[in-house]
């Protein structure tokens, strides 16, 4: 047998019920990998490992008296996004440095009630905001394949403690690309699924209309476990959609032949070269071998997603964070003056420099007299971008491409430069946008640093993306490479 | 479009952040580098396209039962609460 | 340069926005209680506070009751209306925003009529009526010298009425106000209680030169929560800009507050500044979408409307536009009329309407202002006033002696037989008394008769008057003119 941390999710959960380790061994062996191992990649804020081992002990008693589900006594960390009852939730920020949820969000909800073990909150950019997890108050978040590296962001943690075998699967959230970046700059199957699929209730918002949750994890298989899980309709939630889940593990197994690639040339063209396709060329003949037929496509104006999104998402921000005042939750500053003394030196020590960036440039372009030049043109842009994606799917099954332009960037590199570090979402933007469901699932290495390709469906189209990547993860076996340092 | 600092500053004061002058300068010139990318929207013929506020076309909003569902735990809440007095989120006395 | 005003040379500008709590057990997204009275934030849960993660959904009866409200003043009902969010700070706004409607209200183009103080009408338009959320309440008492914030008000919902600047008079907009007062108590949709902070309004007051075509500089009064002090903040609103104007300044566009104690309104200090709401619609919530059927199962549980009733009352039942008016001003008058009219014995329908509406609007009205009452709290019941209307149908009693059954059934409570039992009341009715009185006063009166007999005709009612006085008003009146007539006529 595989050392626990070595197996996947889905081979996990066949041990648990085998009855070759009990949930409370296994989640020792990952609380003890956290504490040798997280010092130096910084990926968890916050280790619960008491409530852990509670969890994990009523899993074993669900497991013997056979009521588990499927996951039931895995363990998994949540992205520090995610309000966890009695527990500290930061969201990478100082403002929420003492900000302990009194309830859990739907998604934390949903994978406790199917018996799941918390071991943790994992670190991310503060509020979401970032690519390479270098904007959270609780520090830099380093790459586990090369530790003077950032693993992306803004599910940056997630990634570093999945890539590292101290967490075998995490929550994350992707705006514009938060997962799927880090999962391609760590080397996992990350998910992001359509709009609406996973509620987004107490899960603190970063703009409202591009947020959803979603998994990173070690294999499409373990994708679907957890998605299954974390998916469905919430009342609590007026944009979450009402519309049955199918089984995600039933479909994995289906024949790729005859499946419609889509080649979206502006992926190739923008800001890739031709080095760093590499990987993403090969992976697409994989497909080819596995039946897949190639075709490109044109949607000439997703290279204004990012600017796009630099509109709608800082805008939508700029009013969710207003809920930060120093009044009712969160950092207060010490002896405010006046009102307004509360409020502006309560927020302004509370945000760090990128959360007030995007508020800033939010507010700005929601502001009397530019609001049209701004904020409406870019929510009809997204429309153009939207009705070029479905114009797309009316012509193939699936679009590829990479997921991001670059393999995981050196620590520090970007951080003087936001515009720089924003166009590192330029493959990832559009999905959100249109909201659709996205993957990225490792393909490759350059220079030693992972790969990774990108998989966009139409609306509610997961359970083909999770077949599709799945038929590709059965006959290669890039999922299946660990760092060297924490085999 | 560039801003200036007092441009920032007015910014910032309507989002209510006390930023310094210096960090203004700082801001108003990566500010200045957002918009310029965001020009690039101007390219785009949006003459006849409706603006999308959600990601998914055709949705509507549910409506919810007048039903009380929630109960009293406002001394749970108030834990998080940087001041409270009798109940009452405490702010710097607020003079209309 | 002469100073002095002629108050006639300016013309007064108003429009209201009327703020109307809905009488909906919940808050508009949250499952919170809206009940008034409990102590600070016990009503208050994560959405209403505006915890981080949490998401708003819609409550259905606030959509109706605002449909509702559309449908009875004419208005179109807008089959996809938005949710925006209003950004601004303060802190009885847990969010950092309101979530309102901005471009796309609920409900547009209605009107309603006010009748003026020359008996005619007038239509003041109304532009539109959204959907939002109050906030909550800030306590300036003070706490160790803060602001304590109560946030059981926040996410209640609220209709905002807005009308178009039509009034012309601090009397109008009290008409109109009351207008819609009245309407939203009979639609149910709001209990009204503007004491509470139920129905209240901000006016725009400005005022221009007579004739002019542009309106002059408006300033907002807000929170105005009784009709009196609309009345008396929009005089001195007025005035205070007629001389502002008149002295070579300018009006400055600008919210004030009106102090009730000193009479004036003056210039809030606190969001003085120009406000930028950064109006968005609102990502956490889709468009609100109502079919036709929606709508038509609502207008079918309208009831009968205020102006509709007083209509019918007149035309069915002879009834003057005034009283008719009056019986339909509040819906609790008007339901107190029905219900005494549907209860009387004897008579037929339009004479009772009738007789009970004079009661109605001149005995018990003067009792209930001279107390300072509402119908509600009427000392006497419609099933005692039916009653009483009933003995007098029956003839028991005379009408003349009904004031008097009242101011009893008024002091001392009590059914009208009780008291017509008890103070002896009972109307005379046996002709051989009635008669024997008749001839006594006919003897008594031996120059009086003479004259009556030579033809003074006039003198009839003397006899008449003088057998009401033996008999203490308890004589049947038919039966004594009658008697009267043939025992004079010798």
């Amino acid at each position: 047998m595989a050392e626990l941390h070595a197996q996947t999710l889905t081979e996990l959960a066949a041990g648990l019920r085998a009855g070759k380790f009990s949930s409370v061994e296994l989640t020792r062996h990952f609380l003890e990998r956290i504490s040798k191992y997280d010092a130096e990649l910084n990926a968890f804020i916050t280790v619960t490992s008491e409530l852990a081992l509670a969890q994990a002990a009523d899993a074993d008693a669900r497991i013997a008296a056979g009521t588990a589900s499927a996951l039931t006594g895995l363990p998994l960390a949540h992205k520090d996004i995610f309000c966890t009852d009695g527990v500290l939730t930061t969201c990478g920020s100082k403002m929420l440095s003492n900000f302990v949820s009194p309830y859990d969000a739907t998604v934390v909800t949903r994978l406790k009630q199917a018996g799941m073990v918390m071991l943790g909150k994992t670190n991310m950019d503060e509020f979401a905001m970032g690519s390479s997890n270098e904007t959270s108050f609780y520090g830099a978040v380093k790459n586990p394949w090369n530790l003077a590296k950032v693993p992306g962001g803004s599910s940056g943690g997630s990634a570093a403690a999945v890539a590292a075998r101290i967490a075998p699967a995490a929550t994350g959230t992707d705006t514009g690309g938060s997962i799927r970046q880090p999962a391609a700059l760590t080397s996992l199957t990350g998910i992001k699924p359509t709009y609406g699929r996973v509620s987004r209730y107490g899960m603190i918002a970063f703009a409202s209309s591009l947020d959803q949750g979603g998994v990173m994890c070690l294999s499409a298989e373990d994708a679907a476990l957890l998605l299954q899980s974390m998916s469905g309709f919430d009342v609590q939630d007026s944009t979450s959609v009402d519309t049955p889940v199918p089984d995600y593990s039933a479909t994995l197994n289906q024949s790729l032949k005859g499946l419609k690639i889509g080649l979206v040339k502006e992926f190739f063209e923008q800001g890739l070269s031709n080095e760093n396709a590499k990987p993403v060329r090969e992976a697409l003949a994989v497909y080819e071998q596995l039946g897949a037929r190639l075709v490109e496509v044109s949607l000439p104006n997703l290279p204004l997603s990012v600017p796009t999104y630099y509109v709608v998402a800082p805008a939508e921000c700029s009013s969710n964070l207003s809920r930060f005042d120093g009044v009712r939750f969160g950092y207060r500053c010490d002896n405010p003056r006046d009102l307004q003394d509360l409020y502006t030196r309560s927020r302004g020590e509370g945000f760090g420099s990128e959360v007030k960036r995007r508020i800033m440039t939010g507010t700005y372009v929601l502001s009397a007299g530019y609001y049209d030049a701004y904020y409406l043109r870019a929510q009809k842009i997204r429309r153009l971008i939207t009705e070029e994606f479905a114009n797309a799917f009316k012509q193939v099954d699936v679009l590829m491409g990479p997921t991001s332009p670059t393999t995981a960037f050196d620590i520090g590199a970007k951080v003087d430069d936001p515009v720089t570090m924003y166009l590192n979402d330029i493959y990832t933007i559009g999905a959100n946008l249109a909201g659709l469901p996205a993957m990225s699932i490792p393909c490759g290495f350059l220079d030693g640093l992972p790969v990774g390709l990108q998989i966009i469906g139409g609306h509610f189209a997961e359970a083909k993306l999770l077949n599709v990547a799945h038929g590709y993860q059965q006959v290669t076996d890039w999922h299946k490479r660990m760092p060297e340092r924490y085999a | 479009m560039s801003l200036t600092r007092k441009d920032v500053e007015a910014i910032a004061h309507l989002a209510r952040l006390a930023i310094t002058e210096e960090e203004a300068s700082l801001y108003a010139d990566s500010l200045s580098r957002i918009l310029h990318l965001v020009e690039q929207l101007n390219a785009a013929d949006v003459s006849t396209t409706e603006p999308m506020a959600h990601p998914l076309a055709g949705l509507v909003q549910r409506l919810r039962a007048d039903e009380v569902t929630a109960t009293d735990q406002h001394e749970k809440f108030q834990l998080n609460a940087g001041k409270v007095s009798s109940g009452l989120y405490l702010v710097p006395k607020v003079i209309e | 340069m002469n100073m002095q005003s002629d108050a006639m040379s300016w013309e007064t500008v108003i429009g209201l926005e009327i703020h109307a709590q809905l009488a909906t057990r919940t808050k508009i997204f949250s499952g919170s209680s809206t009940a008034f009275g409990a102590a600070p934030n016990t009503q208050a849960n994560l959405v209403d506070l505006g915890y981080p993660g949490v998401l708003p959904v819609l409550n259905q009866n606030a959509v109706k009751m605002a449909v509702k409200f559309g449908l009875a003043v004419g208005a179109k009902v807008a089959q996809r209306s938005v949710f925006a969010r209003k950004n601004y700070f303060y802190p009885d706004l847990p969010k950092g925003y309101q979530i309102s409607q901005y471009e796309l209200p609920i409900v547009e183009h209605g009107k309603m009529d006010i009748v003026l103080e020359d008996g005619s009408t007038k239509t003041i338009r109304i532009t539109r009526a959204h959907l939002e959320e109050d906030a909550g309440k800030s306590l300036h008492e003070d706490f160790q010298g803060y602001t304590g914030i109560d946030l059981n008000r926040a996410g209640t919902p609220l209709i905002e009425i807005v009308s178009e600047p039509d009034m012309r008079s601090a009397k109008e907009a009290v008409a109109y106000m009351k207008k819609i007062h009245t309407l939203v108590r009979y639609l149910e949709i709001c209990d009204g209680n503007m004491q509470e902070g139920s129905f209240r309004c901000d006016a725009n007051v400005s005022v221009r030169k007579a004739g002019a075509e542009k309106f002059g500089t408006r300033c907002e009064i807000k929170n105005l929560n009784s009709f009196r002090f609309i009345e008396k903040a929009i005089n001195y609103e007025v005035a205070r800009q007629i001389e502002l104007i008149e002295g070579g300044g300018t009006v400055q566009q600008q919210t004030r507050l009106f102090d009730p104690d000193k009479g004036e309104t003056r210039a809030l200090r606190s969001k003085e500044e120009a406000n930028d709401y950064r109006y968005f619609p609102d990502p956490d919530l889709l468009p609100v979408v109502l079919d036709d059927a929606f709508i038509s199962d609502i207008r079918a549980t309208l009831p009968e409307l205020p102006d509709e009733k007083a209509h019918r009352l007149v035309r069915e039942f002879d009834l003057s536009p005034y009283d008719a008016g009056v019986l339909t001003a509040s819906r609790e008058l008007a339901e107190y009329y029905d219900k005494t009219v549907s209860i009387v014995v004897g008579g037929d329908r339009k004479s009772n309407a009738k007789a009970v509406a004079n009661t109605v609007t001149n005995i018990l009205t003067f009792s209930l202002n001279k107390e300072n009452l509402d119908i509600t709290e009427s000392k006497v019941t419609p099933e005692q006033l039916a009653g009483l209307q009933s003995r007098i149908n029956d003839s028991t009693i005379s009408g003349k002696l009904a004031k008097e059954v009242f101011e009893v059934m008024w002091a001392e409570g009590g059914s009208a037989d009780a008291i017509i039992e008890s103070k002896g009341l009972k109307q005379i009715t046996d002709t051989g008394a009635i008669e024997k009185v008749i001839d006594d006063i006919i003897a008594a009166n031996p120059k009086q008769l003479a004259d009556y007999r030579s033809g003074k005709d006039k003198l009839f009612a003397f006899f008449v008057g003088q057998v009401m006085k033996q008999t203490a008003g308890k004589a049947n009146p038919a039966q004594v003119n009658e008697l009267l007539k043939s025992k004079l006529a010798g």
